[in-house]
């Protein structure tokens, strides 16, 4: 259970059961993408405001496991306030360290670092990517 | 009883395999028969005068004559189809799309394995049919008042599932077949789950069609059966056009070949046909009575104990097969999942190709442990461990 427990980090449990901005808002200047993998149960949107070029607002909803709900919630917090090319270019790298790839070990990850524990897991990477694949189309 | 476990290649001591709903496991007589024919033929069939083609296809039409005894139909009503999605897809482009028209009725059900919905509800859109669901019980289960209550004089198709592959529920296929015919309807059976372990005798089920996949009754990949009555698999035109599926070929015009072979355009898969004749020898041997008693007996182990869990909950504690859908309370199923997983545990999570069904049980995605032959009583007290084991350790993460 070693793997297992690595992949289960506190913080993960922690954003699991108390996710952040959470809920969708229903103003101008948002753009929201949602991405479903019916055959988990995942099912989140994620969505963005940009305002001369920086990521004003992250808000997500959803359901699903807790890798991909948890994941959800720390990019909301990761990429507010970034500019649009730096968070493209964190959600890129964060996409290739779940999926072990070699990936820029420049940037500072904090909290979104625990998910490399999916590695381990080649059928839970997809439950980590899903927010952040959402969240480059919301910026496209 | 015999240990079956040394006839399956795929098994060791600690891995506990119980995703047979999904696929079941290959045997040794049936990798061998594979391998024969690409080691000893690997020849076209029906063209060659050479003793390596004759002898190929022999065997494969032997083959033929062999699923037809094992479900009690003619040889000429055996189509070779790449499984049961093929063809129930073939049925509903080549006989729905020529009987149905705007109004007509298509009777489904909520139990249905997508395969044996969406071609329907396809042709439905493309025809002008409506699809009617058949109301299932508090339980989750067809009965026949229901389908009475849904069957009307516009019905001309009633797509049914033998044995569901969320609930394990067996449908009462006569019955229902009876309704079926006193409105002029025909019935499809979906056997796919039903095959491996329940005896069928289409003749006596009197229906119309029905289909099966090999994978699902320790076959290979890549084939299956479509059973019709002969005159009506005459009444259908091909899907596929090609070689092998054509008497007289003219500039603007073909004539087909009789049925079956009009259905079976090009190279089929031979090595496929070679091992499904010895999955079905390995299952007459063992019995299908034997095979159900044996699975049941172990799904209603497993239900026990998990009834004895605390924080689990069962979706079908009657199943009438060796499927069992459960999940651990407020766990998601796939974060479940990876706990079986790293304990060699092979079950299943999500919707198995049964939306409606988790729409029906209010939950998108539940797990399922499937049992079959090469599964014991070592297997059930196995799983039943882990299990206590993940809901311990997901209790103790927070979950």
């Amino acid at each position: 259970m070693a793997d297992l427990s690595h992949m289960y980090r506190e913080i993960i449990m922690e954003h699991y059961k108390h996710p952040r901005n959470k809920g969708l808002v229903d103003e101008e200047g948002y753009n929201k993408h949602r991405i479903k993998n019916p055959s988990c149960g995942d099912d989140i949107t994620i969505q963005s405001k940009v305002e001369d070029g920086i990521v004003k607002d992250v808000r997500q909803d959803g359901s699903g496991c807790s890798i991909c709900c948890a994941s959800a919630s720390v990019l909301t917090e990761k990429l507010k306030g970034m500019d649009v090319s730096e968070a493209k270019h964190f959600a890129d790298a964060y996409l290739d360290l779940v999926a072990g790839n070699s990936y820029d070990e420049s940037l500072d990850f904090g909290e979104s670092k625990v998910f490399e524990g999916v590695r381990k897991f080649p059928s839970r990477i997809k439950c980590a990517s899903i927010p952040w694949k959402a969240f480059k189309k919301t910026i496209e | 009883m015999k240990d079956y476990k040394c006839d399956f290649p795929q098994l060791n001591d600690d891995y506990v395999y119980i995703d047979s709903a999904a696929t079941t496991l290959t045997p040794t007589t049936v990798i061998d028969a594979i391998n024969d024919y690409y080691r000893n033929y690997s020849v076209n069939i029906h063209r060659g005068m050479y003793k390596q083609s004759y002898e190929a296809t022999e065997i494969y039409e032997n083959t033929r004559r062999k699923a037809a005894a094992f479900i009690g139909a003619k040889t000429e009503e055996i189509v070779y189809t790449r499984g049961t999605t093929s063809a129930l897809n073939l049925l509903a482009q080549r006989y729905g799309n020529r009987i149905l028209k705007k109004g007509d009725d298509i009777v489904v059900s909520e139990l249905a394995h997508h395969s044996s919905l969406l071609p329907w509800q396809h042709i439905a859109a493309e025809t002008g049919a409506n699809l009617r669901y058949v109301p299932l019980d508090s339980e989750g289960r067809l009965i026949v008042d229901n389908i009475k209550k849904t069957l009307s004089d516009k019905t001309k198709i009633v797509a049914l599932t033998h044995v569901s592959n969320v609930m394990g529920y067996l449908a009462p296929v006569k019955e229902v077949t009876e309704l079926a015919h006193a409105v002029g309807a025909k019935v499809v059976l979906d056997c796919a789950q039903a095959v491996s372990h329940v005896p069928i005798d289409v003749k006596q089920l009197n229906v119309d069609f029905m289909a099966f996949s090999a994978h699902k009754m320790l076959g290979p990949t890549g084939i299956g059966i479509l059973y019709g009555k002969h005159n009506l698999l005459e009444s259908m035109e091909p899907l596929e056009y090609g070689g092998d599926m054509v008497d007289f070929v003219e500039k603007d015009h073909a004539v087909w070949k009789d049925v079956p072979q009009r259905f079976e355009a090009g190279t089929m898969p031979i090595a496929s046909v070679f091992g499904l004749a010895k999955a079905i020898d390995y299952l007459e041997a063992v019995g299908l009575d034997h095979i159900h008693d044996h699975i049941v007996k172990l799904a209603k182990m497993t239900i026990d104990g998990l009834q004895s869990i605390e924080d689990v909950t069962i979706y079908n504690e009657h199943s009438d097969s060796g499927i069992v859908t459960f999940n651990l309370k407020n766990v998601p199923s796939h974060d479940a999942l990876s706990f079986y997983a790293e304990e060699n545990v092979a079950l299943r999570a999500g919707h198995h190709c049964a939306m409606l069904v988790g729409k029906k049980l209010g939950v998108n995605s539940t797990l399922r442990a499937s049992f079959y032959i090469y599964n014991d009583e070592k297997d059930v007290h196995r799983f039943l461990d882990v299990t206590k084991q993940a809901v311990d350790y997901f209790r103790t993460l927070g979950f």
